[in-house]
């Protein structure tokens, strides 16, 4: 299973993941609807990712969320009710929402965001 | 066969509402609709509020509960549908009650409110009796109402619930979107019945039942020969209410969510239990109910302990009874076998346990045996039996047969002495079969009295002491002798002596924050009011102060949960577009509280000497209760009475005792009257429905002969 990993240490905070996640999701380049999130901090960014721990699946009052035969954890959108416990109840804080959408959002280890990473703070690790 | 159908247009609901209610009378089969005003969203905001008002519209103060002009309303309210809430899918229910012959309201779970709501309705009113049995049937896709006569053999709710899921639905994926009210047997022979609400577990692949338990809905459900309502509405989302503001309740939802998640299982385990944790809890405390409120402890109670629950509750997901109810207090008790009744032998699902269960069932009949609990919990939800009523009544007749008012003649050979496990689950199937002694016991604890003195000689003040109801409606399942607060919680109420408008025990008892009658009347009034508004917006309780923010103790007032009420108002403001504060929040409450003492009023009732509770709710009836105790009582004596109880009988310390406590209540009845605006005689008055922009002309026509 490819999962997303992090190398915080590394990250300088450019945001380009974030840029190139949302601008292939939602064809926009905003940082609040990536599904991945560098967040500053004092020290070391912080990178939130998913880990496709798969937590949510059993929250998901309409079984909307599944992991997918390469087991990456998927949400369906047209099943989705929008209630967002998955996004109260994620472990990483990586299930994700915004106000413009009724359904959350995820990371689906697409590895687009690592190819622009410029330091090598995000990676596709087979697990 | 059907017959009449009726097709309506497809809406969309604008900020919480849709505007328009339906009507059915089931007298002529006609199906129409009706305008939601501003008016009643103004005064009666929804749910209960819109329950209320259509049955004050429907009766007269001659209406009898099994009259055909007795309607019975279901209504969610504005906020009901959404998703993002926990507790956010609840159906209030209303109807003149066969046993306080006075407006009942019960809030009930399961998705037929949201469906009704998403299907362009904002209520539901039922009135009129049909001839032959019916089922409606509400099609929210296609716009098309049903009155049907139902060919449907079966009589309990959890057979008939499965067969109509599995009718109306389209395939097996599609039975989400179906839920369905019902009733079952006992509903005929009773007058405790209740309502089932349905809805699907898609992990379970079964249909689950949540409860509108109290007051005897179901009676009327039955007596009006509904077999069941049956809703489909397919397509569900987070934002079918258009709220003004998604952004506010997605916010607000999401902070719980995530204080849910870190929080549960180190406060209340809602998640794991539900509310079942409470049960050793209460045995602690002295609150548990034990042998018709005798006693609030037993050394048997580690037989019911919530952890031999848990044992039995399976599957281990927590489920909620409405999407987003990460609260999730629903519980399930898979492949129960039944030992008795016609459903021996098969696999059944219980749903529970609950608190109120484990007590009504177990420790205040003296039955500390799980499986036994759980055997009348099944047996009570789907003969459509309220469980609270059933306990505490048969808690009642217990007590009346141990002390020889009863025997086994007149019990038709059932011995119901405390503990009798076999005797409570053969009265509770006479009950379904409308035979014996059940058929006498089904009329409730105020009947019963009545029976009892008239026919069998039984001194009427020893079962006025004992026999726990009020207005008609038996007790739920706490103690309230050492807590002045709760006697009130329970007896200051509108329908009756339930937990559901005051629960201010351990405020009063264990924390002692309210030593004082005005602190007392203050929580007695906030905290019904409070608690009214989850009945106009559909909302459950739970979620408010079962879970509580990890600062909350810092706040000004914790017992309020300051935070979880911002949340509600922001709730509100986010549906509505409008922008109360936390003070309107309770005038908004305080204008259907008003609107419903006025209307026991107008029914005949409602008034001080209605509030007057059973001396068992305030202390110690019997030598046998006041010696259990006798330590606590012989200083409550010297301490707060002024008497030495040193070389008085036991029977002069409880007359001691009572005197006391009685005028006690009578104090505390004084003070709360006054904040809440009414007169010594419990009437509102004038000035406090002009302040409430409640003077509506026909409530000043009713309060007038009253002042």
């Amino acid at each position: 299973m490819k999962v997303l990993k992090k190398d915080p240490e590394k990250c300088i905070a450019c945001h380009a993941c974030e840029e190139t996640c949302s601008k292939l999701y939602f064809k926009e380049e905003n940082p609040d609807k990536a599904c991945l999130r560098i967040k500053e901090t004092d020290s070391h960014p912080e990178i939130i990712t998913c880990t496709q721990c798969g937590e949510c699946i059993d929250i998901c009052p309409v079984i909307a969320i599944t992991r997918d035969k390469n087991g990456i954890v998927r949400i369906d959108q047209k099943k989705c009710v929008g209630c967002f416990m998955c996004v109260g109840f994620c472990p990483e804080l990586a299930m994700f929402m915004h106000d413009d959408y009724i359904e959350p959002f995820k990371c689906v280890s697409c590895g687009q965001c690592v190819k622009v990473c410029p330091t090598g703070a995000i990676y596709i690790s087979e697990e | 066969m059907i017959l009449n159908e009726y097709k309506y247009e497809l809406g969309t609901i604008e900020r919480g509402y849709n505007n328009r209610s339906l009507y059915i009378n089931l007298s002529d089969n006609t199906i129409k609709e009706k305008e939601v005003t501003q008016f009643m969203k103004d005064k009666f905001i929804g749910g209960k509020g819109f329950g209320l008002w259509y049955l004050w519209n429907a009766v007269t103060p001659e209406t009898k509960w099994n009259d055909p002009e007795n309607e019975i309303v279901i209504a969610h309210g504005p906020i009901a549908g959404i998703t993002q809430y926990p507790g956010s899918g609840k159906s209030l229910v209303v109807t003149l009650s066969p046993l306080t012959h006075m407006p009942m309201d019960s809030n009930v779970g399961g998705y037929f409110g949201p469906y009704l709501k998403f299907s362009g309705f904002d209520a539901l009113e039922l009135q009129g009796k049909a001839e032959k049995d019916v089922i409606i049937f509400i099609d929210g896709n296609r716009g098309i109402v049903q009155i049907m006569e139902s060919d449907v053999e079966e009589k309990d709710s959890h057979l008939l619930s499965e067969i109509l899921t599995d009718r109306f639905a389209k395939n097996e994926e599609d039975k989400k979107n179906v839920s369905v009210v019902s009733t079952g047997s006992a509903a005929d022979n009773t007058l405790i019945g209740l309502l089932n609400f349905s809805f699907y577990d898609i992990r379970r692949k079964a249909v689950r039942l949540k409860q509108a338990g109290r007051g005897g809905i179901g009676t009327v459900f039955r007596d009006k020969k509904i077999k069941a309502l049956v809703v489909r509405f397919e397509g569900t989302k987070g934002n079918l209410n258009n709220p003004a503001d998604q952004g506010k309740i997605n916010k607000a939802g999401i902070k719980l969510h995530r204080e849910i998640c870190l929080l549960d299982d180190k406060q209340n385990r809602m998640r794991k239990i539900g509310t079942a944790n409470i049960i050793e809890i209460m045995d602690q405390y002295d609150l548990l109910p034990i042998h018709n409120y005798k006693f609030g402890s037993h050394k048997d109670t580690y037989k019911i302990s919530s952890d031999k629950f848990q044992a039995r509750v399976t599957q281990g997901l927590p489920d909620g009874c409405w999407y987003g109810c990460s609260l999730s207090c629903a519980k399930a008790a898979d492949d129960f076998i039944p030992e008795t009744g016609p459903y021996k032998g098969q696999k059944v699902i219980v749903d529970g346990p609950e608190y109120e269960n484990a007590a009504a069932l177990g420790s205040n009949i003296g039955v500390f045996d799980r499986d036994a609990v759980l055997e009348l919990n099944f047996y009570c939800d789907t003969y459509g039996i309220d469980t609270i009523s059933f306990g505490t009544l048969t808690a009642f007749i217990m007590e009346c047969y141990e002390n020889g008012i009863l025997d086994k003649e007149k019990t038709g050979g059932l011995e119901l002495y405390f503990g009798n496990k076999e005797a409570a689950l053969e009265l509770i199937h006479q009950m379904a079969r409308g035979e014996g002694f059940g058929k006498i016991a089904g009329l409730g604890i105020r009947r019963m009295k009545k029976i009892f003195i008239e026919e069998y000689g039984a001194d009427a003040d020893f079962l006025n002491d004992i026999g726990m109801e009020q207005k008609g409606l038996e007790y739920s399942e706490y103690l309230s002798k050492e807590s002045l607060a709760q006697q009130g919680g329970y007896g200051l109420t509108n329908k009756g002596p339930q937990h559901d408008e005051a629960w201010l025990i351990f405020m009063d008892m264990v924390n002692n924050q309210i030593p004082t009658f005005e602190d007392k009347a203050e929580a007695l009034h906030y905290f019904p009011m409070f608690r009214t508004w989850f009945g106009l917006m559909g909302l459950c309780k739970l979620p408010w102060n079962d879970i509580v923010p990890e600062d909350n103790k810092y706040t000004d007032e914790p017992a309020k949960i300051p935070e979880h009420v911002q949340n509600y108002v922001d709730l509100f403001n986010g549906i509505t577009g409008k922008n109360i504060d936390k003070h309107e929040l309770i005038r908004q409450s305080e204008r259907v509280y008003n609107f419903q003492r006025i209307f026991n009023i107008r029914m005949g009732y409602g008034k001080r000497i209605h509030d007057r509770t059973p001396y068992r709710s305030m202390g110690p009836v019997t030598e046998e209760e006041y010696l259990s105790r006798q330590e606590r009582y012989d200083n409550q004596l010297k301490e707060l009475v002024g008497i030495d109880p040193e070389g008085m009988t036991t029977k002069e310390k409880i007359a001691a005792l009572r005197k006391y406590r009685e005028d006690q209540y009578e104090k505390l009845t004084d003070a709360v009257y006054q904040r809440r605006g009414w007169t010594m005689d419990g009437v509102p008055t004038i000035k406090k429905l002009k302040e409430l922009d409640m003077d509506i002309p026909e409530l000043i026509e009713v309060v007038e002969q009253h002042l």
